[in-house]
């Protein structure tokens, strides 16, 4: 019997990874199966379940929030999401993130201050350097 | 016995600080391991999706996402800044940005202007004392980032550049050689730095649902943001593998600290007891 190797990732780590002889995803146009020797492929995934049929006929359910689904006809990739993703849901995470910089930098000159910044730093590594040198001397 | 008394306290209270940077060194020590699993984990995600986005682009010659676009005059470019939640790390932070201000440096004198976006609230504390305009930020990720608390940081990133108010995107964060070293470095994120073409045996190409161009787009948009969780992941084994150095020679430093006051205050006590032998004897030779 024809099988396919099937991975799901997602960003924060492999979920799951072995052969199957059947893959059912929901693409962003319907669902899908997958068999062995399917053509390339190429989806969105919407939030939902996929499938993994060994050989078998047990299934594994895998829940994803959304992702991609790239198929070859001997391997299966779902790069899963670990997040709901919307237009507008990410929208507004990042008009928090940005009200976030606005709230804690409140009344900051826009201007990088080079000199000053330079100059604390340097004295910060000059104490680590001179920490390290007394050291030195301690054991030698 | 007064001098003694102070030298025991004072030895007993180096003792315990020694205890807390003992505790803290084996706390960083099993994090870092974490840390550092975590970071394997999320490679083969970006690895995976980097070898769809190189087809697409192969695939689809005639369409260039702006991401992928060819260098543009460069007016002003966008920093994401990955720092620590937390002090207590060596020179890890300062190093970094020690890194960031030279490279700042060489873009003043090609006339670019910097804009920021800090992850950490290191960073953050760093451009609220110096300024800085500072688009987006995000602090306590906590030892276990996740990818969705990054989403809206990079998010203001990518839509600055899509504007065309900032014409690149940096990205500037510690890289974990070994435990005892780690590395500042400042990478470029957007426009993607194109990467060895393999050469294609055969034409094919994917069936795409929707079209070519949305998967791109998001496809794109993943990919950098699995860039820039796995240099927070990074940055989080740097912090720890730079936190258990710094306590580790912390406690050497308490160990040696207490050994000396130990000498003193045995040099006290002796003192002490000859002076009182001495007191006695001199009395009864007077009697």
């Amino acid at each position: 019997m024809a099988t396919i190797q099937v991975d799901i990732v997602s960003a924060e780590g492999a979920i799951h990874s072995g052969i199957a002889s059947m893959v059912y995803a929901s693409a962003e146009l319907g669902e899908v199966g997958i068999a062995p020797r399917h053509t390339a492929f190429i989806s969105r995934l919407r939030p939902g379940d996929v499938r993994v049929e060994n050989e078998a006929g047990e299934q594994e359910h895998f829940y994803v929030s959304g992702g991609m689904l790239e198929v070859q006809p001997m391997a299966v990739t779902v790069l899963a999401d670990t997040a709901i993703r919307a237009h507008d849901l990410d929208e507004a995470a990042a008009l928090e993130a940005k009200r976030r910089a606005e709230d804690a930098l409140a009344g900051q000159t826009a201007e990088f201050e080079y000199a000053k910044a330079q100059s604390e730093l340097a004295e910060a590594i000059a104490q680590l350097r001179a920490i390290e040198k007394m050291r030195k001397m301690r054991r030698g | 016995m007064a001098g003694a008394k102070e030298v025991r306290t004072k030895i007993a209270s180096i003792k315990s600080t020694q205890k807390i940077t003992k505790a803290m060194q084996m706390v960083a020590a099993s994090k870092m391991r974490r840390a550092q699993e975590r970071m394997a984990a999320s490679k083969p995600y970006a690895q995976k999706m980097l070898e769809v986005i190189s087809h697409l682009a192969r695939a689809t010659p005639e369409y260039r996402h702006s991401f992928m676009a060819v260098e543009r005059s460069r007016k002003r470019v966008g920093y994401i800044v990955v720092s620590s939640d937390r002090g207590l790390c060596g020179g890890l932070n300062s190093n970094l940005f020690r890194r960031l201000i030279a490279e700042i440096k060489e873009q003043r004198a090609l006339g670019v202007d910097p804009a920021f976006c800090t992850i950490g609230t290191k960073a953050l504390g760093f451009f609220k004392r110096f300024g800085g305009s500072v688009l987006a930020q995000a602090t306590h990720l906590g030892d276990k980032p996740h990818v969705e608390e990054l989403i809206g940081t990079v998010r203001v990133m990518l839509d600055a550049f899509e504007e065309k108010k900032i014409d690149a995107i940096y990205i500037a964060s510690n890289e974990f050689v070994n435990t005892m070293t780690q590395k500042p470095v400042i990478r470029q994120l957007v426009p993607l730095v194109p990467g060895e073409r393999q050469s294609m045996p055969l034409h094919w190409d994917y069936i795409y649902e929707p079209d070519a161009h949305t998967v791109l787009d998001s496809l794109l948009t993943r990919y950098i943001e699995s860039l820039v969780y796995q240099a927070v992941v990074e940055n989080g084994a740097c912090e720890q593998a730079a936190r258990m150095v710094a306590m580790k020679s912390a406690s050497d430093n308490a160990g040696n600290l207490i050994s000396e006051l130990q000498l003193v205050y045995n040099k006290a006590r002796q003192a002490a007891i000859t002076q009182e032998i001495s007191e006695i004897v001199s009395g009864a030779a007077a009697v």
